[in-house]
C-alpha cells in the first residue's frame, strides 16, 4: 500500500497524468529508438542525426513541425466526423492504458474483467479509422478504410481466442491477478521460475503477437496504408496536428500491447526468480517493486515492440484476400485448438 | 389448352424478368480510380485509369504522356555527336545504354567501325548500366511489395558501379561518353582491378536479394501465378526484354544478331522462365544481372589493346541513307531508326523504347486483378517514365 494517503482528486490527477506518461513516453522512445535508429541501421544509414545528440531531439523538432501546419480538411469531406477520426483513434489507446497493472499498488485501476475491457476497447480505434476512411472523400482513403475494417476485424477474433487460453490458465479475468499467478505458480510442480505463460501458451503468444502486427496494421499486414498503392489509405487526407495524432496512436498502441503482452505472457511486472523482492511462498511484495515494476514493465515492452518493428522491417506484405485466409483459416483454428488443450490439460492437472 | 400453356410461358418469362431486373438493381456502380500521375507506385508520372467493382479490376489503360520531352524531335535540330547528350536522358537508370544503339546505327551509315578496344569498352559499360537499371528494379520491387530494407540495399551496392561508370565516363547518371567510331577516353587506370571488386560486391547483393525477397513466402505469394502473360500474347503486345523471356521465349538481341559488340566473344547465358507471371520477371531479371557481373569478368580478363577511336574526319558529316540498330537494353529492345540527308544532323529519328511497349500491355493484363496486384504487377513489367513518354 502507498504510504502517503492522497485526496481523491488527486488520485485522479495523478492517474489522468500516469496514464499520459504511459502513453507517451514508449511512444517518442519506440519511435526514436526503432523506426528512425533501429531501421536506419538495418538500412546502412545513419538516419537524423542534426537535432540534438545523435538525433535524439528529431521527435520534438518534428511535433513542432506538425503542430505548426494548417488543420485542412478536404472540400467533399464530412468535416465533423473527419475531424473527430484520429481523436477516436487516440483515446482507444489511452483507455487501452488503464487496466495494465505496473506494480503491486502502481496501477490506474484494478478490476475483475480486465482481459475483456482490454479486448472491447481495443476495437473502438477500428470505429475510428473507418470514419477517418469514409469521412475522407477521398477514394484511396475509402479503400484503405474498409480493407482496415475488414482486417482489424478478422483479427480480433485470434486475438480473443490466443488471450482466452490465458485467462484458462490462470483463472481469473483480472490482469493484475494475472500477474500473480504467473509469478507464484509453478509449470507442472517446478517453481524455480514461476509461470510465466510464455512458456506454456507459447502458441498462444504467438497467435497473440501477430494479431497485434495486424491490429496495428503494421507490415506484413500494412494493406490498410499500403504506401506504394493506396497512398497512405485512410491516413492520406490528414496532415498537420490530426495526422501527428494518428502517428502517435499507431506507435503508442504499439507500446500498450507489447504492455499487454508482457502482462498476459512474460509475467508483468515481476521478475520471474522468486528472490527479486517476490515471496512466492506466502505471497507478499516488497514495496520497492512499485518502484522496479515499471522498468521492468518498460524493458519487456522495449523487447516485444523491438520484435513487432523488426518484423515490420524486413517483411513484404501480404494481400488483402491472403491476409484474410491466414487470419479465418489458420490463426482462428490453431487458436481453438491451443484453448482445446489448454482446458484439457487445465481440467487433468 | 394452348391459353394454358401460353400463360404459363407468359408467367415464366415474367418470373424471369423480375429476376433479371432484380439483378439489375443489385448490380453495383463501379469506381473509377485515378493512379497517377502522382502517385508512389509508378515512380514518375504514368496515370493508369481503373475502373474497380469492388477491389477487382474491370477495365484498365495507361495514359502516358506527362513526360514528354520531344526528344526525336530534338535530334534533328542537333549535329550527330550532340544526339548522344539528348539520348542520355531516355532511360535515366542506364543512360550509356541509350547512346549506343545510336551511335552504331550512326557508324553503320558511314560504313566504319570502332576498333576492337572501343567495342570492348562500350560493351562493358553497356553491362555496367544494366547492372546500375536492374539493381535498382531489385531494392525497388521490394518498396513496391511494402518491404522497405532492399531498396537501401540496392542504393548501397548500385552506388559502387556509378562510381565505377563516373570514374571511366566522368558523369554518374549521364556519361555522353560514346563517340562516332569509338569512345571519348580510354580507361583510367587501375578501373579494371576495381571493377572486378565490384563485381564480387554485385554478385553477393544479388545473393542478399535472392535470400531477402525471392525466398519469402509472401513475397512468393504475392507474386506468383499473378499477371500471366503468355508468349503468344507477349509476342503480339510486342513485349521485349526480361519481360519476354520470363514468358518462355528464348530471344535475346545481344545474342541474337551481330553488332560491333564483343557479346559473341564471351560466354554467357540467355536465361528464361516458362511461367510468365510477375515472379518469373523478377527472377530472370535477377539471374541477368548476375550473367551480366559474369560478362563483365569475362571481358575485362580479355580486353584487347589499341586505340580506342577510328579515323573519321574533324566535322562529322553522316552520308544520306536510313539505318535501323537496335540493342538490348536494360528494359528491352531499344531500336534508332535514323534518316540522314549527308547534313550534320539527322533528318529524323524515330526511336523505339522499350518501356512504351512494355506498358502497352497493361490493359490486357490488368483486367481481373486485385488492386494490389496492379501494384505488383506493374512493378514486374518495369518501366521507366523517360523510356515511355521520351
Amino acid at each position: 500500500m502507498l504510504a502517503v494517503d492522497l485526496p481523491y482528486w488527486a488520485q485522479s490527477l495523478l492517474r489522468v497524468l500516469g496514464g499520459t506518461v504511459a502513453v507517451l513516453l514508449p511512444a517518442g522512445t519506440i519511435v526514436y529508438l526503432f523506426l528512425f535508429k533501429m531501421m536506419s541501421f538495418m538500412q546502412s544509414r545513419l538516419g537524423p542525426m542534426e537535432a540534438g545528440p545523435y538525433g535524439s531531439m528529431q521527435l520534438f523538432a518534428e511535433v513542432g513541425k506538425w503542430l505548426q501546419k494548417e488543420d485542412l480538411a478536404p472540400d467533399g469531406a464530412d468535416k465533423r466526423i473527419y475531424r473527430m477520426a484520429p481523436l477516436v483513434v487516440l483515446v482507444s489507446t489511452f483507455l487501452l492504458v488503464a487496466v495494465v497493472p505496473f506494480g503491486p499498488d502502481a496501477y490506474f485501476t484494478n478490476f475483475d474483467a480486465g482481459v475483456f475491457y482490454m479486448l472491447a476497447v481495443s476495437s473502438i480505434s477500428t470505429l475510428g479509422i473507418l470514419m477517418a476512411g469514409w469521412s475522407s472523400a477521398n477514394k484511396y482513403s475509402l479503400l484503405g478504410g474498409l480493407r482496415a475494417a475488414g482486417q482489424l476485424i478478422a483479427y480480433e477474433l485470434p486475438m480473443v481466442l490466443a488471450v482466452l487460453g490465458v485467462v484458462i490458465q490462470a483463472g481469473t479475468m483480472n490482469l493484475q491477478q494475472i500477474v500473480v499467478k504467473q509469478n507464484s505458480d509453478s509449470i507442472f510442480g517446478w517453481d524455480g521460475l514461476g509461470n510465466p505463460y510464455i512458456l506454456t501458451q507459447f502458441i498462444g503468444f504467438a497467435i497473440f503477437m501477430i494479431a497485434v502486427q495486424a491490429e496495428l496494421t503494421q507490415t506484413p499486414f500494412d494493406m490498410p496504408i499500403a504506401e506504394s498503392e493506396l497512398v497512405s489509405g485512410y491516413m492520406t487526407e490528414y496532415s498537420g496536428f490530426r495526422f501527428l495524432m494518428f502517428f502517435i496512436a499507431e506507435f503508442a498502441t504499439a507500446g500498450v500491447f507489447s504492455l499487454i503482452a508482457s502482462v498476459l505472457f512474460l509475467g508483468g511486472w515481476g521478475v520471474p526468480f522468486s528472490w527479486f523482492g517476490w515471496d512466492a511462498t506466502t505471497g507478499s511484495v516488497d514495496n520497492w517493486m512499485n518502484v522496479a515494476g515499471p522498468i521492468i514493465m518498460i524493458t519487456k515492452m522495449m523487447a516485444l515492440s523491438g520484435i513487432i518493428m523488426w518484423v515490420r522491417f524486413s517483411y513484404p506484405r501480404f494481400r488483402e484476400d491472403q491476409l484474410q485466409r491466414f487470419a479465418w483459416k489458420v490463426l482462428i483454428p490453431v487458436s481453438l485448438l491451443n484453448i482445446m488443450l489448454t482446458a484439457i490439460l487445465k481440467v487433468a492437472f | 389448352m394452348t391459353d394454358l400453356v401460353d400463360r404459363q410461358k407468359l408467367s415464366y418469362i415474367a418470373a424471369q424478368a423480375a429476376d433479371a431486373r432484380l439483378n439489375v438493381e443489385l448490380e453495383t456502380e463501379g469506381m473509377t480510380l485515378n493512379i497517377g500521375p502522382q502517385h508512389p507506385a509508378t515512380h514518375g508520372t504514368l496515370r493508369i485509369i481503373v475502373r474497380l467493382d469492388g477491389e477487382q479490376v474491370v477495365w484498365a489503360e495507361p495514359s502516358a504522356g506527362y513526360m514528354h520531352r520531344g526528344y526525336e524531335k530534338l535530334t534533328e535540330v542537333r549535329t550527330f555527336p550532340q544526339v548522344t547528350a539528348l539520348v542520355n536522358r531516355i532511360d535515366w537508370l542506364g543512360s550509356f545504354a541509350n547512346e549506343v544503339p545510336f551511335i552504331l546505327a550512326a557508324e553503320k551509315l558511314m560504313e566504319i567501325e570502332a576498333p576492337p578496344r572501343a567495342q570492348w569498352i562500350r560493351t562493358i559499360l553497356f553491362e555496367l548500366s544494366r547492372i546500375a537499371n536492374v539493381s535498382l528494379f531489385l531494392g525497388d520491387l521490394g518498396v513496391q511489395l511494402g518491404a522497405v530494407t532492399p531498396v537501401f540495399m540496392a542504393f548501397r551496392d548500385r552506388e559502387h558501379v556509378l562510381n565505377l561508370i563516373e570514374g571511366a565516363t566522368g558523369g554518374r547518371f549521364h556519361p555522353n561518353f560514346d563517340r562516332i567510331g569509338g569512345l571519348k577516353d580510354d580507361l583510367p587506370a587501375g578501373w579494371i582491378a576495381e571493377t572486378k571488386q565490384v563485381m564480387k560486391k554485385l554478385r553477393n547483393f544479388c545473393t542478399e536479394i535472392e535470400n531477402l525477397l525471392f525466398g519469402n513466402e509472401i513475397f512468393q505469394s504475392r507474386l506468383r501465378g499473378i499477371g500471366v502473360i503468355p508468349a503468344e500474347v507477349a509476342k503480339q503486345y510486342g513485349l521485349s526484354g526480361a519481360n519476354l523471356r520470363a514468358s518462355g521465349v528464348d530471344w535475346d538481341l545481344r545474342r541474337d544478331q551481330s553488332l560491333p559488340l564483343a557479346y559473341d566473344k564471351v560466354d554467357w547465358k540467355v536465361w528464361t522462365h516458362p511461367d510468365g507471371d510477375s515472379f518469373a520477371r523478377c527472377w530472370i531479371r535477377l539471374q541477368e544481372t548476375r550473367e551480366s557481373t559474369l560478362i563483365v569478368d569475362q571481358l575485362l580478363d580479355q580486353i584487347p589493346s589499341g586505340p580506342i577511336m577510328a579515323k573519321v574526319p574533324r566535322i562529322i558529316k553522316v552520308p544520306e541513307g536510313e539505318a535501323w540498330v537496335s540493342t538490348e537494353n536494360p528494359l528491352g529492345e531499344m531500336g534508332y531508326y535514323v534518316v540522314s540527308k549527308g547534313d550534320l544532323g539527322p533528318f529524323r529519328v524515330k526511336i523505339r523504347s522499350a518501356s512504351f511497349n512494355n506498358i502497352s500491355i497493361v490493359p490486357w493484363v490488368l483486367r481481373g486483378v486485385y488492386v494490389p496486384d496492379v501494384i505488383s504487377i506493374l512493378a514486374s513489367l518495369y518501366f521507366i517514365l523517360g523510356d515511355i513518354d521520351r
